[in-house]
């Protein structure tokens, strides 16, 4: 009997390699687990079939390319889309031997923080269905902590793979910008835009990582890892200097269960050898929001000007000529937050008002990667929660976009930094997941890896949800 | 900073080949001068000595070799093509009049 709740990705290879089990009944086990939990939580927007090639199942966010499997990136205009080539990253899963299992359930174009954007209803949170799984990579979050699938790939670019990790109670890597290809990606800002690995341990995040990350002539933003990556061992952090930035862990937005768990674990990390101390990093969270909800949008305006009806997806039929076509496409096929941000993200780069908005917000990226490297100057890593507070209502943040974007205070900072982050569970606040972020300099997923699998051994938390044990 | 008029929200709605219903241009409005009042924040620091960071790594010209490689044969190319005529993807006729632009504008 497969416990696909408790099945880590690396003792599912172990047992497929000793033929202790085989891909069919691997495979079986969570099409099992998919038709008995899916249709409340709707993780999955599309289960792939058997088709008999061998390996460990693998969930993938849908704006990441699957050859003829059905990509909508959460959105109408994007529906039927079938992509004629994998993306990178599925290239080397497959290289690996994982196998698609099926797409995760997204915000329309990765662009929010709950999965409630997604054109094709919301996922539920599987520790509690009344409440969101995060966003945007929801999908990939509650599959994984469900026990419909053994880990995942998401994407991140303003915390979309952290956020639902803390949400979830799951481990959710965003990578150092430029490990991991973007090619096949469905991409949203192109300067911090990444994917990477959700898992229900450390060290199977860490494994999935070593399959995906690495140079591809494909995407000239990416560069070869300085060294291999390396599965994390051992729980001593002698050595290690950790900071904690004032301004990310006394924020007002933090709620106290959440604020406790951290601190627990801040407690934790000296017990557990390492050099505990304060930090400041004065502009990063004020200043962070306003410089991403510029950029990103601007970014996503150039983005997303292809979806325009004439090479793939949605095409409306009221267009009375080419220029109709063009726009009542994108007004029939965007949902409300993608066409928020590209208004907003147009209006930032319009002549007049670029550099008052999309210029300053690029100076202002500049402090905040100034601050990080200087905090690590003094650190290793920086330790902070990942979300303000735990899951919240399905429905509570849907009428303020202002609300909404409150959700990625914390990951926002390091993101425009190009820094990558390490979401581990830390505990529980009113029975839902509580999240830390790990966060280090660039290329430092190896350290990232080191505290969080200590932690992760030290708390022991356990990532079944309590109404699924 | 923010405030934009009705004039100024058709004319970024168009820039960007978006056709608003009218219910939209009035929720979309609000909820744009809303996110711009609150973006605008990034004005209050003074920047005037700081570079701007348009790419977070440190990468300088990534070349590739210009060597012919494999490319998507046609079909493929119009696998998901809403209309197709032969190897070309079919759109409508004409319309592109020119936007009202400020001078200077990008269409």
């Amino acid at each position: 009997m497969i416990d696909t709740l408790r099945l880590t990705a690396e003792e599912a290879t172990r047992l497929l390699q000793d033929k202790e089990l085989s891909s069919a009944e691997l495979w079986g086990a969570y099409q099992t687990a998919i038709s008995e939990r899916d249709p409340e939580l709707h993780c999955y927007l599309h289960v792939c079939e058997d088709d008999g090639v061998e390996g460990v199942p693998i969930a993938i966010k849908d704006v990441i390319g699957t050859k003829g499997i059905p990509t909508t990136a959460g959105s109408k205009i994007l529906e039927g889309y079938v992509p004629v080539y994998d993306a990178t990253v599925i290239q080397r899963c497959k290289a690996q031997g994982l196998r698609v299992l099926g797409k995760t359930n997204t915000d329309e174009f990765a662009m929010g923080s709950s999965t409630e954007n997604s054109a094709f209803g919301p996922t539920k949170n599987p520790w509690d269905p009344t409440r969101v799984p995060g966003g945007s990579g929801g999908g990939s979050a509650a599959a994984v902590a469900a026990g419909l699938a053994p880990w995942a790939l998401g994407s991140d670019t303003g915390g979309s793979i952290k956020q639902p990790a803390a949400l979830c109670g799951n481990v959710g890597l965003r990578p150092t910008y430029g490990t991991v290809s973007r090619y096949g990606a469905i991409a949203f800002a192109s300067s911090l835009d990444q994917i990477g690995p959700v898992a229900r341990n450390v060290r199977d995040c860490a494994l999935l990582y070593s399959i995906i990350a690495g140079r591809d002539p494909c995407d000239s933003t990416t560069v070869e890892l300085p060294s291999a990556v390396t599965l994390p061992e051992g729980e001593d952090l002698t050595g290690l200097r950790v900071g904690v930035p004032r301004e990310f862990n006394d924020h007002e937005a933090i709620e106290p269960g959440v604020r406790e768990a951290v601190q627990r674990a801040i407690e934790l990390c000296r017990g557990l050898g390492a050099e505990v101390g304060d930090c400041s990093l004065p502009h990063s969270v004020e200043y962070g929001m306003p410089c991403y909800y510029l950029i990103a949008p601007a970014e996503a305006s150039s983005n997303l000007a292809r979806y325009d009806g004439v090479r793939f997806g949605y095409r409306s039929p009221n267009g009375r000529d080419r220029l109709e076509m063009y726009e009542r496409t994108r007004d029939e096929g965007f949902g409300e937050e993608p066409k928020r941000r590209i208004m907003v993200g147009t209006y930032a780069l319009s002549a007049g008002y670029y550099d008052a908005y999309y210029g300053q917000a690029q100076k202002v990226r500049t402090v905040l990667a100034r601050e990080h490297a200087q905090a690590f100057e003094r650190f290793d890593v920086l330790i902070s929660p990942t979300s303000p507070t735990v899951a919240f209502e399905l429905g509570a943040r849907t009428a303020s976009p202002l609300a909404m974007y409150l959700s990625d205070l914390l990951t926002i900072p390091s993101c425009m930094a190009g820094l990558p982050g390490l979401n581990v569970p830390c505990g529980l606040s009113e029975g839902l997941p509580v999240g830390l972020q790990l966060i280090g300099p660039q290329f430092s997923e190896a350290v990232l890896f080191r505290v969080g699998f200590a932690l992760e051994t030290a708390i022991g938390f356990d990532p079944v949800p309590t109404r699924l044990r | 900073m923010a405030n934009i008029d009705r004039d100024q929200l058709l004319h970024v709605a168009r820039l960007a080949r978006l056709e608003l219903r009218e219910e939209e241009v009035e929720r979309l409005g609000a909820q744009l001068n809303d996110i711009l009042a609150a973006v605008s924040k990034v004005s209050e620091l003074d920047l005037s000595d700081v570079p701007p960071t348009s790419h977070p790594l440190d990468v300088v010209n990534v070349w590739a070799e210009d060597e012919p490689r494999p490319s998507l044969p046609v079909e493929e190319a119009l696998a998901n093509a809403p209309e197709r005529e032969g190897s070309y993807f079919k759109v409508p006729p004409g319309g592109e009049a020119p936007p009202k632009s400020t001078p200077g504008g990008t269409a």
